[in-house]
């Protein structure tokens, strides 16, 4: 049964009310869209696609079967974790396949015509025109020496549908229609001169200045903070309802596609593996691949209880598996030998912030700028504090001044007791011992000349602990700990998956048997499924040995299954902050209700 | 313009003259061996006495203190005068300006065909959609790079003037001298030229932005010279400096090769002759050239590249 | 030659979001096979040539009887000028000397003094890019002011002064080419140093509780020496072109010793009759340096990056 049929068919089985109401959508509008066909004939049919990659060690099948529809004024998400080839499928129908891509099979049927088939001089009238691109990130995907008025009048030129001097009008009012503030002087403006949310706005008046019949949007908001993504999106969605474009979104975002899609396509391994409509997806999936990204999708979480009440729940029956990492040379101090239990006293404070600013010098003596503004919090023993802002917020810098990367401006650090902020020399190295880090990218933390063993071993051989032998056994030990089979020791980072690398990265951390380690976006770089059991694991460590996280996030949902405590950061300055679940049920801050609302997978 | 950015990059500039002449001076007079004894060692200085040689270093300041020495040298060449040679006791400014010219025709015709024929490879390189043409253009840069000029302008003198007598063989005269010497000139820095800006092509083809244009359905011309160019051709432009300086020490070679009289002539034999005064002046002098290119490249930038004018007009 | 920071760039891997990678496949094996280091070179018959004219270069420098048993300086006025032959496979020069012979010889000389050459500027080079780069402040400040002014100077016309200075010679010369790189070299290396300096795993070594020695020695310098290897080899190139170029000017070996660029000068005499003398050193001089540059290509990052 091929994925068309099988969307039919999901579509007749659960198509009462969200098929209606596409179909009644399309109806309103099948008046004022010029050039719509009869209402039966998708605006787009995708049939058996087969597109691969031609590369050294022969071909690699990047779209094995893909068949979709997408009918005039509705929106289709095709939703998968990265390499299922949603973005190849999107590609492919724009005919922007990479040059070492080749259509092995399969029809793109757009408006009767096979796009597939099409020439490149042919496919060219059809970009641009009928079919618009919305790309992933707006702040490389203008041409940062030309202006932003003729990046939009381009695309009326190059299609004759205006001489040059409507041309830059009608940007001007392209720009306006895709929601940009003050588009006549925009126009004037160049790339850098324009903000990341203000780019892609940009980039959605190119899209539509000729009012194509479909708009490609390939994950069109993941560059972009969460409060500017959402009205993006609604953006796109506006449009889509004004003009009746077909919208084919992209996403690796479950949460995203069930909000804003008329139907949904679930991509696995270049398949179709599932298709329907969210209502129906979303409560009944078919498919176990489906369920498992419901599962792991954070952002879907909302009704579930957190990791840590999973956690709780279950008890402490996973302990048995790293009990033999206490009581060897590499246990820490005295504190670390008995970790307090995820059930300690509330007020047991690890580590506390008094008054934290950091502040930069802004180039050629113009002043200072504040990344970390007067932030007070404390951490507790066996806890989680998360701390959550969007890019810029000072969460980052606030990450380094705890680690003592760098050093604060004003104010102190006091961990178990102790002032640390102005700690050198010996006495800071051993405070290392006790507090580590995990980074957010995992291709970038690991040395690419290392093992796997001997970058685990490093903190341990940089504290002179143990013999070599015993931190041998002590690599193997952790590498079980954290879920990874002991054939990885001998590998490279290089060779190892994002999820893989990111647990070498906490075993190395947890090495030294440390109190408290600092979490910076430590999923934010995997796919949802990956993400799900990193931050089961980290849950299942603190249970297990009573560290004490602080985990940054810019994804509020993520935060929310790990953290005791959060807080919430903008413009370097800590906002709100308290007990998890008091942030996230009744935000006092006006802002955290916005982030809160933000997080998609909220509207049905 | 900023006046303050202006006004920056001039001291700039003024600071690596002055370093230039410090680190001549230092390789020059602080070595062992002073242009007097080299010249005594000379065959023309065979008959000079102690008494006489004394006299020599007492002319050219040598008998006094190294730091003294340093700051008259400078203080004269503030003011224009770089000494006198050893060898002719011209003044070495005036020998400088007298053979400037005959250097700048071939130089000159040799930065137009470098930028030629060098931007013309990269463009062709990047913009033919056939695989084994494209390869084939792409060897050229490095077979250019690895060719000695000296070699190479021997081989034109062979081809050219003996075999085929289309060019003359020797001396600086006419329209037609001026062509094998500016080949032999050109053809390492159209090849780096050439090297760079197909680099950097093939890097901005490969940018999002030009994805989006694409998208916008343009052709590939549009995209190659109304997109990618002028994106190719910031980075490409910051070597223009030594793309010129490399033209001014090739004259060494090439208009050795060639018989022909200049700049390059003029410092193969101050070296022969260990001149020293004259090899500072013609050192100091390929930095002057250097030093301008490069603040006529920082002040056209802006110009090319918003986002440098932003920032430069942020500094003011 | 080419300003080298600009041209080096350790390539950076393009690919659409959805693209496979080859590395992120969990336990596949990056490291291939007999079988796949013949494939990588099948393709490229430029870099087997490039490495075969180096295998045949090399012995040439150190053993030169090994690839002929001609003396280079025995002259036999019957056989002056003569074509190349069967018997004189590139000729005979002025004084009926074997030119096979002698480009054989000269390799030593060249090639020695190009080695001391980049030695000098790579040691030199590395260690002042090396101390710029990590030690940062004013130390930075001073050493890339220098290194700035040493680039404003174009780089022959620095060897020609310091020639001047030190006198004639081919280890003068040698030693005043590879100082003319040293700026460049240290530019390269500092470079290197601040990105590897900057990359999260440097950052997580000290959040670990390294030492600043220990970060030194285990993960800045192994990681920061690759590209060191790449523009040794580039470095190489430029050398020969360097000293063969002051060799020809005369400044370097002195007749009647064979030396590559002075035979290309001896050879500028007879360029109407004597086609060989020139041609023949003149090839050998590109054909190294094009092998030596190929292979500073594939160093950098071709076989990380095949497919």
């Amino acid at each position: 049964m091929s994925g068309a049929e099988a969307g039919n068919g999901v579509e007749n089985r659960a198509g009462s009310t969200a098929g209606n109401r596409a179909e009644s959508r399309a109806e309103s509008r099948a008046g004022n869209s010029p050039g719509s066909g009869a209402g039966d004939e998708p605006l787009l049919r995708i049939r058996d696609l087969v597109v691969s990659y031609r590369v050294g060690g022969g071909p690699v099948h990047a779209v094995r079967s893909v068949s979709l529809t997408v009918r005039q004024g509705e929106t289709v998400a095709i939703v998968g974790e990265s390499g299922c080839g949603k973005s190849t499928t999107a590609h492919a129908v724009a005919g922007l396949q990479a040059s070492n891509a080749v259509i092995g099979g399969g029809e793109i049927l757009f408006g009767g015509t096979d796009l597939a088939r099409l020439g490149e001089r042919r496919m060219r009238a059809v970009r641009g025109r009928d079919i618009g691109l919305i790309p992933q990130d707006p702040t490389v995907s203008l041409n940062p020496v030309k202006r932003i008025g003729s990046q939009v009048a381009e695309v009326l030129i190059v299609h004759g549908l205006a001489n040059r001097r409507d041309a830059a009008a009608q940007a001007v009012e392209a720009l306006r229609r895709a929601g940009l503030p003050d588009p006549e002087t925009r126009a004037r403006q160049y790339p850098h001169e324009l903000s990341g949310g203000m780019r892609q706005r940009v980039l959605i008046a190119i899209a539509v200045a000729a009012r194509p019949r479909l708009i490609i949007a390939d994950e069109p908001t993941s560059a972009l903070d969460v409060t500017v993504q959402r009205h993006i999106l609604d953006h796109i969605e506006h449009l889509s309802r004004e003009t009746g474009m077909g919208v084919l979104l992209i996403t690796h975002d479950l949460g995203i596609a069930a909000d804003r899609a008329d139907r949904v396509v679930v991509m696995r391994e270049g398949r179709v593996v599932e298709e329907g409509v969210p209502e129906r997806l979303l409560t009944d999936p078919h498919e176990p691949y489906t369920r498992d990204l419901l599962a792991a999708a954070p952002s879907l979480a909302t009704e579930r209880p957190t990791l840590l009440a999973v956690r709780a729940a279950r008890g402490r029956a996973g302990r048995a598996r790293t009990t033999g990492v206490t009581g060897d040379p590499f246990a820490g101090r005295a504190p670390a030998e008995s970790p307090a239990p995820a059930s300690g006293r509330a007020d047991d404070v690890l580590m506390s912030a008094h008054g934290l600013v950091k502040e930069y010098p802004l180039p050629l003596g113009r002043g200072k700028t504040r990344a970390v503004d007067d932030v007070h919090f404390a951490i507790r023993r066996g806890r989680t504090y998360g701390l959550v802002g969007e890019s810029g917020s000072g969460k980052s810098t606030t990450a380094r001044l705890l680690l003592r990367l760098t050093d604060a401006t004003e104010g102190r650090i006091v961990f178990d007791g102790e002032d640390i902020t102005r700690l050198r020399g010996g006495r800071l190295r051993s405070l290392r011992r006790r507090i580590q880090v995990v980074y957010q990218n995992p291709y970038a933390s690991l040395n690419p000349r290392l093992s796997v063993e001997r970058i685990i071993e490093d903190p341990l051989v940089s504290f002179g602990l143990g013999t070599r032998r015993q931190r041998r056994r002590r690599a193997a030990e952790l590498l079980d700990v954290v879920a990874l089979p002991a054939a990885v020791l001998r590998r490279r980072p290089a060779e190892l998956s994002g999820g893989q690398r990111q647990r070498v990265a906490i075993a190395r951390a947890l090495a030294v048997n440390p109190e408290l380690v600092v979490c910076d976006e430590p999923v934010s770089a995997l796919d949802v499924s990956i993400q799900a059991q990193i931050l089961d694991l980290l849950v299942g460590l603190q249970t297990d040995l009573g560290v004490s996280y602080v985990f940054i996030s810019h994804d509020l949902a993520v935060v929310r299954q790990v953290a005791h405590q959060v807080g919430v950061m903008r413009g370097g300055r800590l906002i709100e902050q308290g007990d998890a679940d008091d942030v996230f049920s009744r935000p006092r801050q006006a802002y955290t209700r916005e982030l809160l609302d933000a997080i998609p997978g909220h509207r049905r | 313009m900023p006046a303050r950015y202006v006004a920056r990059r001039v001291v700039q500039a003024l600071f690596v003259l002055w370093a230039a002449f410090t680190v001549s001076f230092v390789i020059l007079y602080m070595l062992p061996g002073d242009p007097v004894s080299v010249l005594a060692g000379s065959d023309s200085g065979r008959d000079i006495t102690p008494e006489q040689l004394d006299a020599l270093r007492h002319e050219y300041g040598l008998d006094r203190p190294v730091i003294i020495q340093y700051l008259t040298r400078l203080a004269d060449v503030v003011h224009g005068e770089f000494g006198r040679s050893v060898q002719s006791h011209q003044p070495v400014q005036t020998m400088i300006a007298d053979a400037l010219p005959a250097t700048a025709q071939i130089a000159g015709l040799g930065l137009l065909l470098a930028v030629l024929f060098g931007t013309g490879l990269a463009l062709a390189a990047t913009y033919v959609s056939w695989g084994w043409l494209r390869q084939a253009l792409l060897s050229l840069p490095p077979l250019g790079v690895a060719i000695p000029s000296f070699w190479f302008g021997l081989l034109l003198l062979q081809v050219f003037s003996f075999r085929l007598g289309l060019f003359p063989a020797v001396g600086n005269e006419g329209l037609a001298g001026v062509v094998l010497p500016a080949v032999t000139l050109a053809l390492p820095s159209a090849a780096t030229i050439a090297q760079l800006l197909a680099k950097s092509m093939s890097t901005t083809l490969r940018e999002p932005y030009i994805e989006t244009a694409r998208a916008k359905g343009a052709g590939r011309p549009r995209i190659h010279f109304r997109h990618a160019v002028r994106n190719a051709a910031l980075p490409a432009l910051t070597v223009a400096g030594l793309v010129v300086g490399n033209l001014l020490a090739g004259s060494v070679v090439t208009e050795t090769v060639f018989s022909r009289t200049g700049l390059g002539r003029l410092t193969a034999l101050a070296v022969g002759t260990q001149d020293i005064p004259v090899v500072q002046g013609l050192v100091v002098f390929a930095a002057l050239v250097f030093v301008l290119i490069n603040l006529a490249v920082d002040l056209v930038y802006p110009l090319l590249d918003p986002r440098i004018a932003r920032r430069s007009a942020a500094v003011s | 030659m080419t300003d080298l920071t600009s041209v080096f760039h350790p390539g950076a891997e393009p690919g659409a979001a959805d693209e496979p990678h080859t590395t992120a496949v969990a336990g596949a094996p990056v490291r291939g096979g007999a079988r796949e280091v013949l494939t990588f070179l099948a393709r490229r018959p430029g870099l087997v040539a490039a490495v075969g004219w180096v295998a045949l270069v090399l012995p040439a420098a150190f053993a030169p009887g090994l690839l002929t048993s001609a003396d280079p300086l025995a002259a036999s006025p019957a056989d002056k000028l003569a074509a190349p032959s069967a018997l004189h496979p590139l000729g005979t020069d002025e004084l009926g000397r074997d030119l096979y012979a002698r480009v054989v010889h000269g390799a030593g000389l060249s090639l020695k003094a190009t080695v001391i050459a980049v030695l000098v500027g790579l040691l030199a080079g590395s260690v002042l890019g090396l101390l710029a780069g990590f030690l940062r402040g004013w130390a930075d400040d001073v050493i890339m002011r220098v290194v700035d002014v040493l680039l404003a100077i174009p780089g022959l016309l620095l060897s020609l002064a310091l020639v001047t200075a030190l006198g004639f010679g081919t280890v003068n010369v040698a030693v005043a080419v590879g100082v003319a790189s040293v700026a460049s070299c240290a530019r390269v290396m500092r470079s290197e140093v601040l990105r590897v300096r900057h990359s999260l795993y440097v950052e997580a070594a000290h959040a670990g509780g390294a030492r600043w020695t220990r970060v030194l020695v285990r993960h800045v310098l192994p990681n920061s020496s690759g590209p060191v290897l790449v523009l040794a080899a580039l470095e190489f190139g430029t050398s020969i072109l360097s000293v063969s170029a002051l060799s020809f000017l005369g400044y370097g070996a002195q007749p009647p010793t064979p030396e590559w660029g002075s035979l290309i000068a001896s050879g500028r005499d007879y360029l109407a009759v004597a086609w060989w003398m020139t041609t023949m050193p003149g090839l050998t001089i590109a054909a190294t340096v094009l092998a030596a540059n190929r292979i500073s290509r594939m160093l950098d990052g071709e076989w990380r990056h095949r497919g």
